[in-house]
């Protein structure tokens, strides 16, 4: 496995960065951006999810495609629920 | 992995059905991770409710939102954040078979995990104090609304629905928690008794794929809660 | 524990290698613990059989005149509570799969047997809860648990029952777990994915749905509990709450749950129709990738339980058109079963009278499903027996049918017993009888107009004639599934001791003891053939007809 991507500094370096992003979240969301509010807190926050899922749960690199597999299964299965329920909501007041 | 002590006598670990170690760490690996896509949907479903009631009730949702404290809030994403890094370094310290420091990170995760229940249960309190539980006491005072007289007033039922989805998913989040501090008491035991060594310390890796989970939930938590419109 | 039964010297095996109730109750190994499910799936299902029974009795005339209209709300909830979660989602994955997962595989264990072990308590745990809830008063939701009549209004054990439900769904995600875990991990040398056994497609294909679907059903039953309880305003349109957001999260997982029921069944028929053919199987890989396709497509189709609830129709239309999607998997096992069998040397056992009866079933109960699935046909027959009979022809027709047949394909290697093959066919044939006698009626007391969950009909006389065909044929059935119970039983002591392979089938299972030993191969096999290889099998003689 690649060295850089498990050591201690790196683990730190992507601490810093996580505690950067929420700093940067919290701040948005005094600022007024219109619909770009919660697009921009939902993006923030994947890109924490991200770092913690490729790099705290080494799923880049170390880990095998299995994993990946599963998670992105895992990740369309709740868009589904997520998705389908809002196409009956979304579309309710149509006619 | 590169250590070449291995396959003089089969490690005092491995389970009867399995062949080597190899096979019995990929078969945990992978059905930690099925077990961690059960919690996505298990999540999903109050996700899927969140998300259906906030289009629908936009302004009393961010009325209700802007009673929680973003500084304790703030708070916490650090104390997680921290924990998931003592996590990481847990699994490193064991993977080098450095045993103390091993013991270390995992008492210090446990002290975060305990901390940030600490400053939810304040939160709690204060959200008691202003009777701000759902249930018969319930009263939402629409100071919360100043500034912005144009907003049509705040619907009490959708804001005590706010609230109703707040404890629910914080309340099933505070759960992982505590399970998660459990299990790391049972490991950092096991860790001092010196059970994990550089060639086996699944478990410790199985447990820190749970926390760092519970953790990307509080992630998506704490601005779907928090920060909805907040700066009006 | 007496010796006396075992009369010729048997070889050591799983069930004779410890004897005591701590070597069941603590016991790790798969096949012990299939049969620890066996003897509590087997205690529900009559417990569940038995409401039916008073639910068809007291149909039998129109007048509500042997139990309450309360009462008769707490049967037909227990039945389907009790018949749902306790017996149709564990049956076959917890008995059949458990016990053939493994070996089918060539593998000593499942991947986790301590999990597999927790996953028997919870369902016993759920058992109790269950059973206490029952005796103490019983829940009159029907078990769909719809709000907010469940979380407002009923003054039953809505949360005792729930909390039952929440727990067997946790053994449920546990065994779906272990199987994925295991087919992916455990696999002998040289058993490739396109030569696994079409049952152990089958029970991947369940096991994703288990694992995706069961914990949505779990926060859905925190929910109602919790607002219940707190009177949190979830679902409660008191409150501000939308019901139909609980039907949406409910049915999300209790469709798919459906797929659950019928695909380890149809994973037997797999196993079943290509040996009793001896022929290869039709199209292996359309017949495999089918299972996962029925498993993903499920999850697309939940909304057509909601037609009527005051959904969206432009939803409704989507939803609709992906039910129709799921006929074409469906139809793809149907046709390939049957091309298999097309010039094959058919002989009429116990296991292929069985799956003959799924197949005739299975397709009725799968075409009036698409009936159902079509939006004016749903609006017309929407809460009639029409819908009580589609599902029955679905979950009892091909779930039970696919059961009992692999129950006695595989009798053989579970006990080391045969099982008496007159009575077998005799059974078969009383089950086949007694269920489209109690279910076809049922059919078109729907279409004529009957609703169901009705307890009395007396203004509407005109339909007794067909309850009562309805109840006798249920009366029937139930001797039907006694019968089985009675010989299995009997056989245990008194069969013939069944040989390795009695009906000279294909797969890893049949090459190992009857019964097998505690790690089921002495050494680990060596897979060089692919699965269903019936033209390199010889015929067999036939142990029931020499």
């Amino acid at each position: 496995m690649a060295e850089h991507s498990s050591s201690v500094g790196f683990y730190i370096l992507i601490f810093a960065i996580l505690l950067v992003l929420t700093a940067t979240t919290v701040g948005a969301a005094f600022i007024n951006l219109g619909p770009l509010n919660p697009i921009l807190a939902l993006g923030i926050a994947t890109v924490k999810a991200l770092l913690v899922v490729l790099f705290f749960m080494h799923v880049k690199g170390a880990s095998e495609k299995m994993t990946k597999v599963v998670i992105l299964a895992g990740l369309f299965w709740l868009l589904l629920l997520l998705g389908l329920t809002l196409a009956d909501y979304g579309t309710r007041l149509w006619s | 992995m590169s250590h070449s002590s291995a396959a003089t006598a089969p490690n005092p670990a491995l389970r009867h059905h399995f062949a080597e170690m190899e096979q019995q760490k990929n078969a945990a690996s992978l059905g930690m991770w099925l077990f961690l896509v059960t919690e996505i949907m298990f999540f999903g479903g109050m996700f899927c409710a969140y998300l259906i009631y906030r289009l629908q009730h936009f302004n009393d949702f961010a009325a209700a939102s802007q009673s929680l404290s973003i500084k304790l809030g703030a708070t916490n994403t650090a104390v997680l954040i921290t924990s998931s890094l003592t996590v990481v370094l847990a699994v490193h310290a064991a993977r080098h078979g450095k045993r103390k420091l091993l013991v270390l990170y995992l008492l210090a995760t446990i002290v975060l995990g305990c901390t940030f229940l600490g400053v939810k249960a304040v939160e709690y309190t204060d959200k008691f104090k202003e009777h701000h539980v759902p249930g018969p006491s319930f009263n939402f005072a629409p100071e919360y609304m100043q500034g912005h007289p144009e907003q049509s007033p705040v619907d009490m039922r959708h804001a005590e629905m706010f609230f109703s989805l707040y404890f629910v998913m914080t309340g099933m989040h505070a759960l992982h928690m505590i399970i998660g501090v459990g299990l790391f008491s049972g490991l950092t035991w096991l860790a001092w008794k010196g059970r994990y060594t550089k060639d086996y310390y699944t478990p410790i890796e199985m447990a820190g794929l749970y926390w760092h989970f519970v953790d990307v939930v509080w992630i998506y938590l704490f601005p779907l809660l928090y920060l909805i419109s907040r700066h009006r | 524990m007496s010796t006396t039964a075992i009369a010729v010297a048997e070889h050591e095996n799983y069930l004779n290698k410890e004897y005591g109730i701590k070597s069941w109750l603590l016991t790790t190994d798969h096949k012990r613990i299939a049969l620890l499910y066996l003897m509590s799936i087997t205690f529900f299902f009559f417990i569940g059989g038995f409401f039916a029974l008073l639910i068809r009795l007291e149909l039998l005339t129109p007048a509500g005149d042997l139990v309450q209209a309360d009462t008769y709300n707490k049967l037909f909830t227990m039945h389907g509570m009790v018949m749902v979660f306790f017996f149709l989602i564990p049956v076959v994955p917890a008995t059949l799969g458990n016990f053939l997962v493994p070996m089918m595989i060539g593998a000593k264990d499942l991947a986790f047997p301590r999990i597999n072990l927790l996953s028997w308590y919870l369902y016993m745990i759920g058992g109790v809860l269950i059973m206490h809830c029952m005796l103490t008063g019983g829940v009159d939701t029907g078990w769909t648990f719809y709000t907010p009549y469940s979380t407002a209004f009923t003054n039953t054990k809505i949360i005792e029952a729930g909390l039952a439900a929440f727990v067997a769904g946790f053994s449920s995600i546990f065994t779906g777990l272990n199987f994925i875990v295991t087919v992916h991990r455990m696999r002998a040398p040289g058993m490739t994915w396109s030569r696994l056994p079409l049952f152990i497609w089958s029970q991947y294909a369940t096991s994703i749905i288990m694992i995706l679907g069961t914990p949505v059903i779990a926060i859905t039953i925190v929910l109602v509990a919790a607002e219940r309880l707190f009177h949190l305003g979830i679902f409660d349109p008191k409150l501000g709450g939308d019901p139909l957001l609980f039907q949406h999260l409910f049915w999300f997982y209790s469709h798919p749950a459906v797929y659950i029921m019928i695909l380890p069944s149809m994973g037997i028929i797999s196993e079943i129709i290509p040996c009793f053919s001896r022929k290869r199987i039709f199209g292996y890989k359309f017949v495999a990738l089918s299972s996962i396709g029925i498993a993903v497509l499920g999850f697309l189709v939940w909304a057509h339980h909601m037609f009527v609830a005051g959904m969206s129709v432009y939803a409704a239309l989507v939803f609709s058109f992906l039910s129709f999607l799921v006929a074409i998997p469906s139809a793809i096992k149907i046709f390939n079963w049957t091309a298999t069998m097309y010039k094959g040397s058919i002989s009429y056992q116990t296991p292929m009278l069985y799956a003959f009866g799924f197949l005739g079933l299975f397709t009725i109960g799968g075409l009036t499903g698409l009936f159902l699935a079509s939006l004016g046909i749903d609006v017309h027959v929407t809460d009639t027996y029409f819908v009580v009979a589609h599902f029955h022809y679905i979950m009892v027709g091909g779930v039970l049918m696919g059961y009992l047949g692999g129950m006695h394909f595989w009798w053989p290697k579970i006990s080391g017993r045969m099982y008496p093959e007159g009575w077998g066919r005799l059974a078969a044939l009383i089950v086949f009888i007694g269920f489209n006698l109690t279910f076809f009626p049922q059919f078109i007391l729907g279409y004529l107009g009957m609703p169901r969950r009705y307890w009395d009909y007396s203004h509407m006389p005109e339909f007794q004639i067909l309850n009562v065909l309805s109840t006798a044929g249920s009366t029937i059935l139930g001797v039907g599934y006694l019968l089985p119970m009675v010989y299995f039983l009997w056989s245990m002591r008194y069969g013939k001791l069944a040989p390795d392979n009695p009906w000279n089938a294909a797969g890893l299972e049949w090459k190992t003891s009857s019964p097998p030993t505690t790690y089921n191969f002495d050494e680990t096999p060596v897979v060089d053939f692919e699965a269903y290889d019936y033209e390199h099998i010889p015929d067999r003689e036939v142990p029931g007809e020499s």
